[in-house]
């Protein structure tokens, strides 16, 4: 199959040999921690296509979208409004940062105490292996953690076509008002690179194949808390982070082919554990393509994700775009106040994250909650310990996590994750 | 009927056997790098009806061993049935082994509440202790013994095996006494097992379980911080495989 494709790599100008190298190392992970599971959904059977062809198929469409006029845009956060991207008939993909790759070049350029995400941004980069980054015509970098603003000023140095957006860091109304003018930018920047005047319809449009990938991924999350559970945790991960990288509209038929054997699934009570298997939650860092770590310990170890309060989850897809609006103000407005209920932990302060995971905790019946933080991310590190107070004085367990993308330490993770799972049984 | 607990840790494997809820046997050998050899050297002649693992080879003896009626549990739930048999009021179990400290909090109940493990880190474990013991070129068995000869607190700065160790030579050489780097080393140490500690809300009565619980200088460094009594078990390396074989034996 590779073979195929090699000439397409060679043209957007990866390393072949360091992407060889990538793609073996993600078909074995893929493997090891996905073909191993029990009892899946046959529909996943579509997400195991994707990913097979990750690097194959869909680049390839994106190339021959290219030829058609279509741009590609790419982002590394929720943040960046995919409604005005599809508004101009370009494509939005998400950029892989889940994996450590060529780290010796990274640590000459990003100090040693990055977060592993950041550095995969810029191992990916460096090593010339990711093909989406490769073909994007616009990468688009967000002032949201100090580490991410700061490395888009040495990421600027290596690529030609960054734009960074700036975002507020206080649900105020001053930082509303960033926000709306920040989009509004962003909105001319996408009207100058695709050459299309975004207008109603067109927003219209954009905002209704948004909401209905977000549509179908609320509802697999409802079908998913079933008992026993009908998908595990790590299928339901993968459509996650899948959301991020299809055409939207062919993913949103995908999702609800397995809603719809879910549902039957449900009815005829099979799970992909036996009832009354220990139920997590996971809340904290986005967890991007291929990072299934910490899922895959907590999986293997008898218990089942019922939720992600993540980026690459529930706070990613959360609310829906109110697409009432007639006017392209009264849309892009819709758009702002969409965005703004982001509790990402880059906001100060930020209560209503620590809502969203008492009100998943009810709505999924977790028996715990699993704090994922990446080793030096400030941000959700700092809040992993007012988290976890406030979930324990409500009798929540929480055990808090903190690593990398390095598997040197799976064998203590694990020992923790399953002292947990018996804490909670 | 006679049930077995493992406990396989990165240093030393310990067995303990029940029968009618008596210890009958218990041993204690080296890992080595041949665990599972080990394992049946110390399983040699037991017939236990139930043998329960833990500890980091857990799953290696599970998994390898070639026995059938086996089943793991992890060491936080071992240490904690082992504790209680041992102190039935115990509201924390702190145990610092050779590569990782944990700390855990039981309710009146003896339900595990909490816990805190260190991280990937030597700092705070018995192999800082070890390390610093050869620094100071003195026998790990009688380093405690030594720490406690100090007229002097001095304080180290670093937690970190590599730079504490600089540290501490670099005070030899001003002419600090051997015994007060000690005492400050042993003070770096309990100082970090109290913020672990703290972070589980731990109650007393606290027991010490470990290799290191044999140390006397971090025993009573402890209670000072602690301003309470510790209880330390008569063998304070066999908790684990105690607790497993309580579990084996369905408590
Ligand atoms: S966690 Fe924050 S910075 Fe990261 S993707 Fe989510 S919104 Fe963006
Ligand atoms: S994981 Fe944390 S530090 Fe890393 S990019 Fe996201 S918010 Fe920033």
């Amino acid at each position: 199959m590779s073979e195929d494709y090699k000439d397409m790599w060679k043209s957007l100008g990866l390393n072949l040999e360091a992407h060889d190298m990538l793609l073996k190392a993600l078909g074995k992970g893929y493997q090891d921690i996905y073909m191993t599971q029990q009892n899946r959904p046959a529909g996943m059977g579509y997400f195991d296509f994707v990913m097979s062809e990750v690097h194959g198929l869909r680049i390839k469409e994106l190339i021959d979208e290219k030829r058609a006029g279509r741009k590609v845009i790419g982002s590394f956060c929720v943040f960046v409004p995919e409604e005005i991207v599809l508004a101009a008939d370009a494509v939005l993909v998400g950029l892989c940062t889940g994996a450590d790759f060529a780290m010796e070049d990274v640590e000459k350029l990003l100090p040693r105490n990055t977060c592993s995400l950041i550095k995969s941004a810029f191992g990916f980069k460096l090593g010339k292996v990711c093909p989406y980054l490769e073909s994007a015509d616009m990468i688009v970098g967000e002032n949201t953690c100090d580490g991410k603003k700061k490395s888009y000023e040495t990421l600027n140095d290596l690529v030609s076509n960054l734009y960074v957006m700036d975002i507020p860091q206080m649900k105020s109304i001053k930082g509303r008002d960033l926000l709306k003018a920040e989009y509004m930018r962003f909105k001319n920047a996408v009207e100058e690179l695709t050459g299309i005047t975004i207008n109603s319809a067109r927003l219209k449009k954009g905002i209704e194949i948004v909401n209905n990938k977000r549509k179908a991924i609320h509802k697999l999350s409802i079908l998913r808390k079933a008992e026993p559970v009908p998908l595990s945790g790590l299928d339901a991960l993968l459509i996650n982070q899948v959301f991020f990288y299809d055409e939207p509209i062919r993913f949103t038929e995908s999702v609800n082919k397995v809603c719809d054997e879910l549902e039957m699934r449900i009815r005829k009570e099979e799970g992909v554990l036996p009832k009354g298997a220990s139920r997590i939650l996971i809340s904290g860092c986005p967890m991007a393509l291929p990072n299934w770590k910490l899922p895959w310990l907590i999986e293997t170890s008898g218990a089942v994700i019922v939720g992600e309060e993540s980026c690459v989850g529930e706070r990613g897809i959360k609310n829906l775009t109110d697409n009432s609006g007639n006017t392209v103000e009264e849309l892009m407005e819709a758009i702002i106040d969409r965005y703004f209920k982001v509790n990402c932990a880059i906001f100060t302060p930020n209560q209503d994250r620590l809502k969203d995971i008492e009100e998943m905790v009810k709505t999924c019946q977790a028996d715990g909650v699993i704090h994922y933080g990446l080793q030096f991310c400030q941000p959700y590190l700092m809040e992993s310990i007012s988290v976890e107070k406030a979930l324990e004085a409500k009798n929540i367990p929480t055990l808090r996590i903190e690593t990398d993308y390095s598997m040197e330490d799976v064998e203590q993770l694990r020992t923790r994750v399953e002292a947990f799972i018996e804490l909670i049984k | 009927m006679k049930y077995a607990g493992i406990d396989i840790g990165s240093r030393s494997i310990e067995i303990v056997v029940l029968r009618n809820g008596n210890i009958v046997h218990s041993a204690k050998t080296d890992t080595t790098f041949d665990l599972l050899a080990q394992c049946k050297l110390l399983m040699k002649g037991i017939e236990a009806a139930k043998i329960v693992a833990t500890g980091y080879g857990r799953k290696l003896f599970t998994d390898e061993s070639g026995i059938n009626h086996v089943e793991a549990i992890t060491e936080i739930q071992a240490y904690a049935l082992g504790a209680r048999r041992i102190y039935p009021d115990v509201r924390t179990v702190l145990d610092i082994g050779g590569q990782d400290t944990k700390v855990i909090s039981l309710n009146s109940n003896g339900k595990v509440v909490k816990f805190e493990m260190n991280d990937r880190c030597a700092a705070g474990t018995g192999k800082f202790i070890e390390f610093m013991a050869a620094a100071l070129q003195v026998p790990i068995e009688s380093f405690g013994a030594f720490a406690l000869k100090a007229d002097k607190k001095i304080h180290i700065n670093s937690m970190c095996t590599v730079f504490a160790e600089s540290e501490a030579t670099s005070l030899m050489a001003r002419g600090e006494k051997p015994a007060n780097i000690a005492i400050g080393l042993h003070q770096a140490i309990v100082d970090r097992t109290f913020s672990m500690l703290s972070r589980v809300d731990g109650k007393t009565p606290v027991l010490f379980a470990g290799g290191v619980a044999h140390n006397p200088c971090v025993k009573s460094l402890l209670e000072e911080k602690l301003r309470d009594t510790i209880i330390i078990p008569d063998n304070p390396d066999m908790v684990g495989a105690l607790g497993a074989a309580l579990y084996s034996a369905g408590r």
